[in-house]
């Protein structure tokens, strides 16, 4: 039992059976997160590097409290202070802090394919925490979980993905897991903003938010990413927010007892009112907790194992 | 493949253990009073359920059942061949200041009662720990000793000792194991 490679860049490749691993072995771990003494030894002596070429407090900081409940020892490397700035590479970078002894690389890069260059050239285990718009397979991970819990399964559930489904690699690592899963998924967005072909990846595109949300089991919205957006593809805030914001009156389309889930941050009042992210149906908090949960399952079945992958 | 050797107990020889052992829990603890029993994953876990049915037919009071799993405790996790499935605990009332007797199938090496010592010490501070066990196969490799035992079975280290219940292998005996 585990997982089959050293590596987790993305869920393009992964199969069924992996996906329930690590959502079968996140259970126990939030039940550790749940205790008063939230630590158990399993990777003692282990060491977990977060490397951040990009903001991010959420993910960096679930990552290394994982790691830290587990026991393993974390060290946080963000560019901005860092030799990076000097202009070492990314390929030199991380080469030394392998050879400093780390058992895990977390890397978040704005370049699509950086952990997969990466994982290449090293030996010890990298787990993608978002590269460029191509993937960020545990926030993926951590909606199935959170779904899953909620919904008792993921197979024959309705999805809607909401927003800018271009920039986003959470769409992205959203499309495939859900569809591994059995989940049937709907997208909706500007329309400069989602990829030509996409269908391909078995997903429908609908014209109109409405149509994505009608009978939704799960009404997953993306953040408008302000930072990505080029000159003309993007509609503007208040167009954006008429067009494509979730709404009490939009949500009452999609099915009864539908989550609203949220990567985070929300730009409130943007791609989702107050009303809806502070909802009895949104699980946005809950996701948060059970990140934490899926990235220990993950560095658990990564490392916790016998050295001889 | 592994060969049967002799069988050590029948379904009417586990039954007259575990009632042994309830009765030996309760006159040592003097009741049930502050009492609760914690049954190691996989085999230990019904073993729990079942003594403490035997506790309430005999005081007819209900004592307090968790399920501990100590995969995250195991000390051997690097030298596995295959990564074992880390299942959930489940110790539903808390276990500071109580008498937790633990319960497991069998005790061999005492490594796994150490993992388990300390996955319990995590949950709280209990007054007593105590350990119940259906077999004990000697071979310790730690300080460590059943305070209720089933039956005690000299064993050579290359048997196993096979114990089968029908919650979980839908049958009920004690097997010994010639292993290859």
């Amino acid at each position: 039992m585990g997982l089959s490679g050293k590596d987790l860049i993305g869920l393009r490749d992964i199969t069924a059976e992996e996906i329930k691993l690590i959502l079968d072995t996140a259970g126990p771990m939030k039940e550790i997160i749940a205790r008063k003494i939230k630590k158990v030894p399993t990777l003692r002596g282990r060491t977990v590097i977060t490397v951040f070429y990009e903001a991010s407090t959420r993910t960096r900081t679930s990552f290394e409290l994982a790691a830290k409940y587990l026991s393993a020892d974390t060290v946080g490397l963000a560019a901005a202070t860092s030799s990076v700035s000097k202009g070492e590479s990314l390929k030199d970078t991380a080469r030394n802090i392998a050879a400093m002894g780390a058992d895990v690389v977390v890397l978040r890069h704005p370049m699509s394919g950086a952990a997969e260059l990466l994982a290449r050239s090293l030996n010890v285990s990298v787990i993608n925490a978002g590269d460029g718009a191509h993937e960020h397979p545990t926030q993926a991970l951590l909606d199935m979980y959170t779904v899953r819990e909620k919904k008792g399964r993921l197979d024959g559930l309705k999805v809607a993905i909401i927003g800018d489904i271009l920039h986003s690699r959470v769409a992205r690592s959203d499309i495939w897991g859900y569809t591994i899963m059995g989940s049937e998924v709907r997208l909706a967005g500007p329309s400069t903003l989602i990829p030509a072909g996409i269908e391909k990846l078995g997903v429908r595109v609908c014209r109109t938010v409405e149509e994505a949300i009608e009978g939704a089991d799960v009404v997953n919205v993306l953040r408008i990413q302000m930072e990505r957006q080029q000159q003309g593809l993007f509609p503007g805030l208040r167009e954006y927010s008429r067009m494509f914001g979730i709404s009490p009156e939009r949500l009452s389309l999609a099915a009864p007892g539908a989550l609203v889930m949220h990567p985070g941050p929300i730009n409130r009042g943007v791609e989702m009112s107050s009303e809806v992210a502070d909802g009895l149906q949104s699980v946005i908090c809950e996701q948060v907790t059970n990140g934490v949960a899926v990235r220990m399952a993950l560095l658990y079945l990564l490392i916790g194992g016998s050295e001889q992958k | 493949m592994a060969k049967l050797k002799a069988q050590l107990l029948d379904q009417e020889g586990i039954r007259r253990s575990l009632t042994r052992i309830a009765h030996e829990i309760i006159e040592r603890n003097k009741g049930t009073d502050n009492l609760a029993l914690v049954g190691i994953r996989r085999r230990g876990a019904p073993l729990a359920e079942r003594l403490a049915g035997r506790i309430r037919e005999i005081e007819g009071r209900a004592v307090p059942v968790g399920i501990l799993d100590i995969t995250l405790y195991r000390d051997d996790l690097t030298t596995l061949a295959h990564q074992p499935l880390v299942r959930s605990t489940d110790v539903p009332f808390p276990v500071s200041g109580r008498t937790v007797v633990l319960v497991d199938d069998v005790i061999y090496t005492g490594r796994t009662i150490r993992a388990a010592l300390g996955a319990l010490i995590d949950l709280g501070r209990p007054q007593v720990i105590q350990l119940a066990v259906l077999i004990d196969r000697g071979h310790r490799e730690l300080p460590i000793r059943a305070d209720y035992v089933g039956k005690n079975v000299p064993t050579s280290r290359k048997e196993a000792v096979s114990v089968r219940l029908q919650e979980i292998d839908g049958e009920e005996r004690v097997v010994i194991m010639e292993l290859d």
